[in-house]
């Protein structure tokens, strides 16, 4: 190895970005090219690849969660991306099953949503929620049934939690795939939550994912966010999540450990 | 007032001129959603017909937002030079797309003061993408900080080296790769992940530093929000460029927290700092179709006519750089390759008509319906056109905003096809210290250590 490939790869080693890559002319080495076409590829199967609904409940009531089934008023995945608004919206169907499904009112609402990426869902969701259940059962919280929503914008958890009658609803939902990360979750929690709730009026937790926040680190915010949204009774822009401090001083890794 | 068009049995209504221009509007999926595109193909060249024959004399005087009830507006007509838009006076739409066909360059550069952006959009709107290519072509905008951007036959790159976590170190062997390949130009221009004027700090005497040891005649900035700048030239660390990303509405402006006064406050602290050795373009603003449909601040105008009123704002501060950050948006504003490579090519043309100094990140999210290959055909289509700047990113992949734009080496290919030269001074920098030969062409190896004297740090 040259002196100068063995530069370039010290420097490559102190960003992620994808530098040091050599030319072939005025082009990319053809490995490189076969690279990004894959990582490309990988992210636009995430995007288009369908929820398999049925699945994702079947592992989640495994952890001794109910759940319920619904979809947005969406038909197609082409509807999906044009049309963020019908995202937004339960189907009348899946309206009336939430409606049957809600008992006496709940703390919150869980609902899973894919979003961008199925496959964030697909391999992320179930051990998001195991990690989250022992903070819930702790705190003692009453949990409607979790919702597992095809077709679905982080709003329609709204109309969602609305319909369960919780105080608070958290939408764990799969983000927009970058180009390295086609399985990041997002975590999305609303105080009071009805339709015509805005993006400010959210906590949001994002890049979930193994080569990202893990599961245990994300639980715990979750869980510090939704006490703060509790007692305090907001969430959003006023509402600073400060759970990075506890974080760095040791005390999330006591609680994880605790548990 | 309505429009009326008679196709054959059926006549087209339009309500208003703001009706007529969304109907006018190539199909794109955020007029769409706004509900105000046109309704079937015919529709859509019905509407073509008749805008064709709107006098642009009555463009200017219905504005699609009233005067009393918006400031970009205001800006719009207060603004408007009678004395350049008396040779254009007597034309329709139609008529001006055959003028600007025709028209030399010393013409185009004259009129550019009395074209408004609803002219430049309503003009847009009935030509081919050739004819935007070929007009844009022949406006030349030329801007000067410590380099000159612009000139016939060159195309400048934005180093964009954007880092997760804003680290020193990993933004710093970013700029040396994109050095190494001859990007930076236009301007070295970060996005941060933190707002906080510590982070802004830390990377503003970072490149300061860098363009400094390396003597790089280029201008370096950080693209945080206006009134961060602001506090950053109050605490006297070293600004070039002031960044903010503006739209055309108020409204719009407003959700992105700015208004003119504080853009005008910003620009006057930046000229009264003198960095710039060759001229005094000191502002650097973003854009980009459907920012105000997503801010509700739409005002039932389509998102292309909205967007070439966002460069009537940017053109009264003499910015350096204005980019339109294409397909960024997403989808449910511009669908796929053909929706991003139209709107890439509509916005082009109408900012150089005004004579705004247009660049565009050529670029795409993973849900929208395109892929690199698109990529390759807008670069290669604003090169003919003449484009001002294109971003220069490492592999392509921006890896803090998660999405694909155009690369170090996207530009090495558009100018070994199309022959274009980088900023003159940039360029005999580089065949100084010896990146490139006496013709632009980059020297195979040996760069990496002359350009690590700029960090010795990392050369360890």
């Amino acid at each position: 190895m040259s002196e100068t490939d063995d530069l370039w790869q010290r420097l490559a080693g102190l960003t992620p970005a994808r530098i040091g890559l050599g030319r072939a002319g005025a082009g990319l080495p053809t490995r490189e090219v076969l690279k990004f076409g894959l990582a490309h590829a990988q992210a636009r199967d995430a995007v288009h690849t369908p929820l398999e609904a049925a699945q994702v409940a079947s592992e989640i009531e495994a952890l001794g969660f109910a759940t319920v089934t619904v979809a947005s008023r969406v038909e197609d995945r082409a509807t999906y991306l044009r049309r963020p608004d019908y995202g937004r919206r339960l189907s009348p169907e899946s309206r009336k099953a939430l409606a049957e499904a809600a008992g006496e009112p709940a703390d919150l609402a869980l609902v899973v949503a894919d979003g961008l990426s199925a496959r964030a869902v697909h391999e992320g969701a179930a051990a998001m929620l195991k990690a989250f259940k022992p903070h819930a059962d702790k705190a003692g919280w009453r949990l409607a049934p979790v919702t597992i929503a095809a077709q679905a914008r982080v709003a329609l958890g709204d109309e969602a939690g609305e319909a369960l009658k919780a105080r608070a609803v958290a939408v764990l939902i799969g983000e927009r795939p970058g180009l390295s990360s086609p399985d990041s979750l997002g975590l999305y929690v609303t105080f009071d939550p009805r339709p015509g709730r805005s993006d400010a009026e959210r906590n949001c937790i994002s890049n979930v994912r193994p080569a990202g926040l893990s599961h245990d680190l994300a639980a715990f915010k979750l869980n510090w966010l939704l006490s703060q949204a509790f007692s305090r009774g907001l969430t959003g822009v006023n509402l600073k999540d400060e759970s990075d401090r506890l974080i760095e001083s040791g005390e999330a890794a006591a609680a994880i450990e605790s548990r | 007032m309505p429009y009326r068009h008679t196709v054959g049995p059926r006549t087209h209504v339009f309500a208003d001129l703001a009706s007529l221009m969304a109907k006018a509007t190539p199909i794109r999926s955020g007029d769409c959603l706004a509900g105000i595109a046109a309704d079937s193909a015919e529709e859509n060249m019905a509407a073509r017909w008749c805008l064709a024959e709107v006098p642009l004399k009555d463009i200017l005087a219905r504005p699609l937002i009233a005067y009393e009830d918006d400031d970009v507006t205001r800006l719009i007509l207060d603004d408007h030079d009678e004395t350049a838009f008396s040779e254009i006076a007597h034309l329709t739409v139609g008529d001006f797309r055959e003028f600007l066909l025709t028209a030399s360059s010393e013409t185009l550069a004259r009129i550019a003061p009395g074209v408004t952006p609803e002219i430049a959009a309503a003009v847009s709107k009935i030509m081919r993408n050739q004819d935007l290519i070929l007009v844009a072509r022949k406006c030349r905008v030329v801007t000067k900080f410590r380099n000159t951007i612009g000139l016939p036959g060159t195309l400048a790159v934005r180093l964009q080296p954007n880092h997760p976590t804003d680290n020193l170190a990993g933004v710093t062997a970013s700029i040396l790769d994109g050095l190494s390949y001859g990007c930076g130009d236009a301007v070295i221009g970060i996005n941060p992940v933190s707002d906080s004027i510590q982070t802004m700090g830390g990377l503003l005497r970072l490149f300061d530093g860098i363009i400094a040891r390396l003597e790089i005649p280029t201008q370096a900035c950080v693209l945080t929000h206006v009134t961060t700048t602001l506090d950053a030239m109050n605490r006297g660390l070293p600004v070039d460029l002031v960044f903010q990303s503006i739209a055309g509405t108020q409204k719009a402006n407003a959700s992105f927290g700015v208004t003119l006064p504080i853009l005008q406050e910003a620009h006057e602290a930046a000229l009264a700092l003198k960095r710039g050795s060759l001229g005094d373009n000191v502002m650097y603003f973003e854009t980009g179709q459907g920012s105000a449909l997503s801010a509700d601040a739409h005002h039932g105008i389509d998102q292309q006519t909205l967007e070439a009123r966002a460069y009537a704002v940017a053109r009264r501060y003499r910015p350096l750089l204005v980019n339109t950050v294409v397909g960024f948006i997403g989808p449910e504003y511009l669908y796929n390759g053909k929706e991003i490579i139209r709107a890439g090519l509509e916005d082009h043309f109408c900012g150089k008509l005004m004579g705004v100094p247009l660049g565009v990140d050529v670029c795409y999210t993973n849900h929208a319906e395109a892929d690199q290959d698109d990529m390759d055909t807008l670069l290669t289509l604003l090169g003919a056109a003449g484009c001002t700047y294109v971003m220069g990113i490492p592999g392509a992949d921006d890896v803090m905003l998660n999405y694909q734009s155009t690369s170090f080496h996207d530009q090495l290919y558009i100018r070994e096809v199309l022959g274009l030269k980088r900023a003159p001074e940039f360029e005999e920098w580089l065949a100084r210290i010896g990146l490139t030969d006496a013709a632009g062409t980059l020297l195979p190896g040996g760069a990496a250590a002359r350009l690590l004297t700029a960090a010795p740090d990392l050369a360890a």
